[in-house]
């Protein structure tokens, strides 16, 4: 194929990087915010880079301040952890038992789990709600480690890739006399290993940002996770709009980390439910 | 016992074995999705039947039929609600048009694409209530940079914006493309990687201009993709609740009240167990529609 002009090329790059910086420009507000004294947080015009820092100050009261919000981020840590490890062991599991081992009712079975995939978590709330009350599981994060943990998505895309291997692999340790239980974690797991990286890491983005299952199954503000933590912060503090944005980046640093380290495989995560359909 | 008979007993045991590996193997998967999505969803079924509240206890349940549902035509709130769902829908085309655009030239112009696909897609991993509360800021009617700048350069009543009867919709539904355009992008630009190059090699030798190319080759090459998008934008759009309840909850004046807000305001602030549940149904049959215009149209409407 042709290649385009070079300087053409360099053209578009730079009026695309533009429209790029122009894209990210409340994130930018936001970080150059958090750094700010409150008094210059709305000066106008804008000063991109603060001209009074008072960064150490605004991330120290955030912290450290009458809010918990080193508390708030070790919950969000603790659901977020634990949410994404059984969330992949389980549906690896089920993955597994839906590609590879052949049981009675096992269409039924995977037509009923994509059936659940339709139903839409708000539909739902109330009775979730009344079930975790009924088991005591409201107001916990174990619960809330529940409700995240079992999808039928991670179930479905993991299916795809054991699908993909080879069952000469498989049926060869079979032979040997290995049980499931053996070539599961000996043989399928490290080889679908790069599959589930990629869902583990996208159901700890989800995990983390999710903020209805929090509102509704915890109410105790110790137990609270930082994306309650910063609307109460941002609702609650009033006017104090430098330490509300130091919250903010605070809950959104974790995430662009990953993000770069873990970038090819969260786009290619999304790339692959997205084009397979 | 002959030989065969002996083979049988050997397969009738291992299709035994076979079929509790596989039970424990898909059994915690299963087990989790009964109790907390099955039999919830059972459970709303039968409540919006009822005239209920949670915090009445079991023995008030009273049956009332269908009268839920039929309320649920009248009442003026729910008819605000889910005008404004459908005028959000508005947002799906626009933002896969966008992404559309940017990923061709992402895909076939531009140095370092690695880059482009990080900046755009940042608002979608970024959490929803971090993008609502510095919106908050930016739009801020009187001094948000944006009011500011607007009033700088000579509007004279700049828009109140999120506080604007008529306005505030809008501003969510620009909020909600600019999340939404990183996702699309990034599935667009791996449809892209998939058209085989050749292609349009050849169409420019017969002389095919870029926009014949892009109307020719690359649209009917990604409906199924756009057809995907289209599908999964409209039920997520459905679903969205977390923008709405951080940024407006519902205000002004239910003017961006959206059907599960009202789901949850009714459940778990009217405490209207039974009403919150028929509004819930009525968004699962929703979004079943969607997904069975899906199943019908994908193979209809994907052209190649």
């Amino acid at each position: 194929m042709r290649k385009n002009n070079p300087a053409v090329r360099v053209l578009v790059t730079a009026l695309m990087l533009l429209g790029g910086i122009a894209f990210i420009l409340p994130f930018l507000w936001m970080v150059s915010a958090s750094f700010k004294p409150e008094i210059d947080v709305f000066r106008y015009p804008i000063e991109w880079i603060p001209k009074h820092w008072n960064a150490y100050r605004n991330y120290r009261d955030v912290w450290f301040g009458d809010y918990p919000f080193a508390l708030y981020y070790w919950n969000t840590i603790k659901v977020t952890a634990w949410t994404t490890l059984v969330s992949a062991a389980v549906s690896s599991m089920a993955a597994y038992g839906f590609s590879h081992v052949d049981f009675r009712g096992r269409n039924a079975l995977f037509v009923l789990v994509l059936a659940t995939f339709m139903v839409p978590s708000a539909s739902i709330l109330v009775p979730q709600f009344l079930i975790f009350r009924w088991l005591h599981l409201f107001d916990t994060h174990l619960g809330l480690v529940l409700v995240g943990s079992f999808s039928a998505l991670g179930t479905f895309m993991l299916r795809q890739f054991f699908l993909g291997l080879h069952p000469d692999c498989l049926d060869a340790a079979r032979m040997d006399g290995a049980g499931h239980a053996r070539i599961f974690a000996r043989i399928a797991v490290p080889l679908v290993r790069p599959a589930i990286a990629t869902y583990a890491i996208l159901r700890f983005i989800w995990t983390w940002n999710d903020y209805a299952n929090p509102l509704i199954f915890l109410r105790s503000d110790h137990l609270a996770t930082i994306q309650l933590g910063i609307q109460k912060f941002a609702s609650e503090s009033g006017v104090f709009y430098s330490l509300i944005m130091a919250g903010t980046v605070s809950a959104v640093l974790p995430l662009i980390a990953i993000f770069v380290v873990g970038q090819k495989q969260v786009i290619e995560g999304i790339a692959l439910g997205g084009v397979k359909g | 016992m002959d030989k065969r008979t002996d083979k049988k007993a050997g397969k009738r045991r291992r299709t035994r074995k076979e079929n509790w590996a596989g039970y424990v193997f898909v059994g915690p998967m299963l087990i989790g999705l009964t109790v907390l999505t099955v039999i919830p969803t059972i459970i709303t079924l039968m409540l919006s039947f009822t005239d209920w509240s949670f915090i009445a206890g079991i023995d008030r349940i009273r049956f009332v039929g269908f009268e839920n549902y039929s309320k649920l035509f009248g009442d003026r709130v729910f008819r605000i609600s889910l005008q404004n769902n459908l005028a959000m829908l508005l947002v799906v085309p626009v933002q896969m048009g966008i992404a559309l655009v940017l990923a061709v030239i992402i895909d076939r112009v531009v140095y370092g694409k690695s880059l482009f696909k990080v900046l755009f897609f940042m608002p979608y991993i970024s959490s929803i209530v971090a993008v609502a509360i510095v919106f908050q800021l930016l739009f801020h009617p009187s001094y948000g940079p944006v009011n500011r700048f607007l009033a700088a350069v000579g509007v004279k009543k700049p828009p109140l914006w999120l506080a604007d009867v008529h306005y505030a919709l809008p501003s969510v539904m620009i909020i909600m493309a600019w999340i939404g355009i990183g996702f699309c992008l990034i599935v667009y630009l791996a449809a892209l990687q998939s058209i085989p190059g050749d292609l349009y090699e050849s169409a420019e030798i017969d002389g095919a201009r870029a926009w014949t190319r892009f109307a020719r080759i690359t649209l009917p090459l990604v409906s199924p993709t756009t057809f995907f998008l289209l599908v999964t934008g409209f039920i997520s759009s459905f679903k969205s609740f977390d923008i709405i309840k951080v940024l407006t909850e519902g205000r002004p004046a239910y003017a961006t009240s959206v059907i599960t807000y009202q789901l949850y305001t009714t459940a778990f602030e009217d405490l209207k167990t039974g009403y919150a549940s028929s509004i819930a149904w009525f968004l699962l049959g929703c979004v079943l529609l969607i997904t069975l215009v899906q199943l019908y149209g994908q193979r209809k409407w994907v052209n190649y």
